[in-house]
């Protein structure tokens, strides 16, 4: 490609000097205090000493790393451009990537839930990577409920940890106090966040964007406190211990006891795998179905209401649309599904406290959904595993570790501003319903 | 004149001190194209906006004499309702497609309450009762049907907001179509569309009129659009109405060559309105 390059390189070079002295110059500057003074014990007295070659180095090499990305950018720009420049008809060409775009994710949609699938029997005794694993599933089922309020209908909610919180102490006290079981709790508690939700939902119908990210982060706020606060009632700061982990199907996964558990059930020696395989699954076949009752009401007329009212609320009401129905429908929904991931939550820890519910929480879930690509189901589950996964890879470098997060963040979001999958599927086509112009 | 299918009554929308629309009174005949121009900031929009529920009017009344559920007042109805149930359906002077959805979505979109009503609280939808995907299927073929008559067929697939502005335009009217309007309220169709674009306007116009036997509320600029496809017209100017008649009435009403151009241009004015009459 050397060839490429050489066209106008002339001014190409001027430009790419001065950008490398401007940056050189803010090394320069950041460096005096950082590089160029240090201070040494001398004595027991600290004395602030100099390092001035150091510094020098430090910012020649600024100057020279500047000066090779840039040219390297330029380089990939052209290359692009010339490469767009051969490929004629630009609209045949865009669309034909768009359709192959989609057949490509579903690809890589098919293969996840393949490894998905397959995960806990590759590592059946590898209780670190399940437990991951298992973690990434919560958080995708998170993202999936806050991807139906933000993603579909437009509505920026900064408080899902709170439906999330509902979930779990709902299930909590059924199971705790009344002594219900994991799969009787888990309809009635989703019933509950929705109900929460609806009731977050109808104050906040007139507001839009900004505002109603300032009322659901209160309302976030809101029940977090109250957990913290009413002792009596959710246990306060301290929590609720001892909640009781789902069984399969009536067998307790225990070592052994009067009744038959599923070790003795299926003559298999006891091993605490069982359990944490189990939850895997469980969480597995919540987060599977609701992608199905997602993508399924994605293509129904709420759902297309839903995408409609993003992306022009004025337009539904001059088209007859009920905005404030649509609007409760999206926050009841996406609440339900966080509590249902709230309850299996309590379930796996057995342990909850307002702890886990923070605004940090809802951060978290929020920026799977924007990294992810607002809207798109498969891009959730990538960004939640990135998000999850990179703080784990990160333990190596204990301090370091939030700084890579946030840096891997700011990153990606250069990278694809719109998220990492974009691209946005149409919910029906005249092409595939028999059009003869397709 | 044909029974009035549109009854505007003394009706004002002040905002504050200023009297966007004063006492304005307005029969819109039944299956004819009525016109309603004026100069900038006339009033317009505003009185579309009060027709449809967007803004509720200090005083006056809006009826609407529709053949189903008899006398409706528009101006207490909730701007959805005013869609929905009296079927006066309109779009906007500044294009509102869903831009990220595909046109034929848009089309979808626009017959939401009757697929709603079909699949019962989305249960039918998600079980794919038959019963639903009848509804889906006539929902599909009145799209495919409007987008057909429009020129708009080949765009099906393609987002909204990636077609040239002209089409757009096309798009709105097309999805608006679908709404099933009684009474169809278009806020300046011909703006940024060129010279061929707005003639086949024209003709779209007309045979709405005669062959769906719609009724048009038509707010415009341009004025060949105007002259040439309306059956009647209202002048507003500073919220007042100031002529009502036919174009060539207007074109020759003093009060309205004056609001548009001051005393001195009239005699111009009046011969290019002339000019345009015969293109």
């Amino acid at each position: 490609m050397p060839r490429l390059v050489s066209i106008s390189d002339a001014s190409g070079w001027t430009e790419r000097l001065k950008d490398a002295a401007g940056v050189a110059l803010i090394a320069l500057l950041l460096g005096i205090p950082m590089i160029g003074l240090t201070t040494a014990d001398q004595g027991g007295a600290l004395e602030v000493l100099t390092r001035w070659p150091l510094l020098g180095a430090f910012v020649a090499v600024v100057f020279c790393g500047r000066l090779l990305l840039r040219y390297l950018l330029d380089l990939l720009k052209r290359r692009r451009q010339t490469r767009e420049r051969q490929q004629g008809e630009v609209t045949a060409v865009t669309m034909k990537r768009v359709w192959l775009d989609g057949r490509v994710l579903s690809a890589i949609g098919w293969l996840v839930l393949g490894v998905a699938l397959v995960l806990p029997v590759v590592f059946s005794d590898n209780r670190y990577v399940v437990d991951i694993a298992t973690t990434v599933l919560i958080y995708v089922m998170l993202g999936w409920g806050l991807n139906v309020v933000v993603g579909l209908a437009g509505l920026l909610d900064m408080g899902h940890a709170a439906f999330y919180a509902v979930g779990a102490y709902a299930y909590a006290l059924l199971a705790t106090r009344f002594g219900w079981g994991f799969w009787e709790a888990l309809p009635v508690a989703g019933l509950i966040a929705t109900v929460f939700g609806l009731a977050i939902g109808w104050p906040s119908l007139r507001l839009r964007g900004d505002y109603l990210a300032i009322v659901t982060l209160g309302f976030g706020e809101i029940i977090r406190v109250v957990l913290v606060n009413w002792t009596d009632f959710s246990g306060g700061p301290n929590g609720i211990s001892q909640i009781p982990r789902p069984n399969f199907f009536g067998l307790p996964f225990s070592p052994s006891g009067d009744r038959p558990t599923f070790a003795s059930f299926f003559g298999l020696e006891f091993s605490p795998m069982h359990r944490i395989i189990f939850l895997y699954y469980v969480i597995l076949m919540l987060s599977l179905l609701t992608n199905a009752l997602v993508a399924r009401l994605r293509r129904l007329p709420i759902g297309r209401a839903w995408e409609a009212m993003r992306e022009d609320e004025i337009a539904c009401k001059a088209l007859g649309m009920d905005v404030t129905k649509i609007k409760l429908s999206a926050f009841a929904l996406g609440a339900m599904l966080g509590g249902v991931a709230g309850v299996f939550f309590a379930a796996r820890q057995g342990f909850i406290s307002p702890e886990s519910f923070t605004f940090n929480e809802s951060a978290i879930i929020l920026a799977i959904v924007v990294l992810g690509g607002m809207g798109s189901q498969l891009g959730v589950v990538l960004a939640s595993l990135v998000l999850v996964l990179i703080p784990e890879i990160g333990r190596d470098f204990s301090e370091y570790r939030m700084l890579l997060f946030g840096t891997a963040m700011i990153l990606i979001m250069i990278w694809r501003p719109a998220g990492i999958l974009s691209h946005r599927e149409p919910t029906l086509r005249h092409a595939a319903a028999g059009g003869e112009h397709a | 004149m044909p029974e009035p299918l549109l009854s505007v009554e003394r009706l004002t929308m002040r905002f504050g001190g200023l009297a966007a629309i004063d006492d304005m009174s307005l029969d819109v005949p039944a299956g004819l194209i009525t016109g309603v121009i004026g100069p900038n900031g006339a009033g317009k929009t505003t009185f579309f906006n009060c027709l449809t529920g967007f803004y509720k009017p200090t005083t006056g009344s809006v009826r609407l004499n529709h053949p189903r559920h008899g006398a409706l007042r528009l101006e207490s109805l909730p701007s959805h309702e005013v869609a929905r149930l009296a079927q006066v359906v309109r779009t906007f002077q500044n294009i509102r497609t869903f831009p990220k959805m595909t046109v034929l979505e848009n089309l979808i979109v626009a017959q939401h309450n009757v697929l709603q009503q079909a699949s019962f609280f989305s249960l039918a939808g998600i079980l794919g009762l038959p019963s639903y995907r009848r509804a889906e299927a006539r929902a599909l073929e009145k799209a495919v049907g409007w987008l057909t008559r429009l020129g708009l067929i080949d765009k099906a697939d393609i987002p909204a907001g990636a077609l040239p502005y002209g089409m757009q335009r096309r798009v709105e009217i097309a999805r608006a179509l679908c709404v099933d309007p009684l009474l169809l309220c278009l806020d300046e169709p011909a703006a940024g569309l060129n010279p061929r674009e707005s003639g086949e306007l024209n003709e779209l116009l007309r045979r709405l009129v005669e062959e769906e036997r719609l009724t048009l509320l038509l707010i415009e600029h341009d004025m060949s659009v105007v002259m040439n496809v309306c059956d009647h017209i209202c002048v507003l100017n500073y919220g007042r109405k100031i002529a009502e008649g036919t174009p060539r009435e207007i074109q020759n009403d003093p009060q309205v060559i004056k609001a548009y151009l001051g005393e001195e241009e009239a005699g111009d004015m009046r011969v290019e309105m002339k000019e345009v009459m015969k293109a």
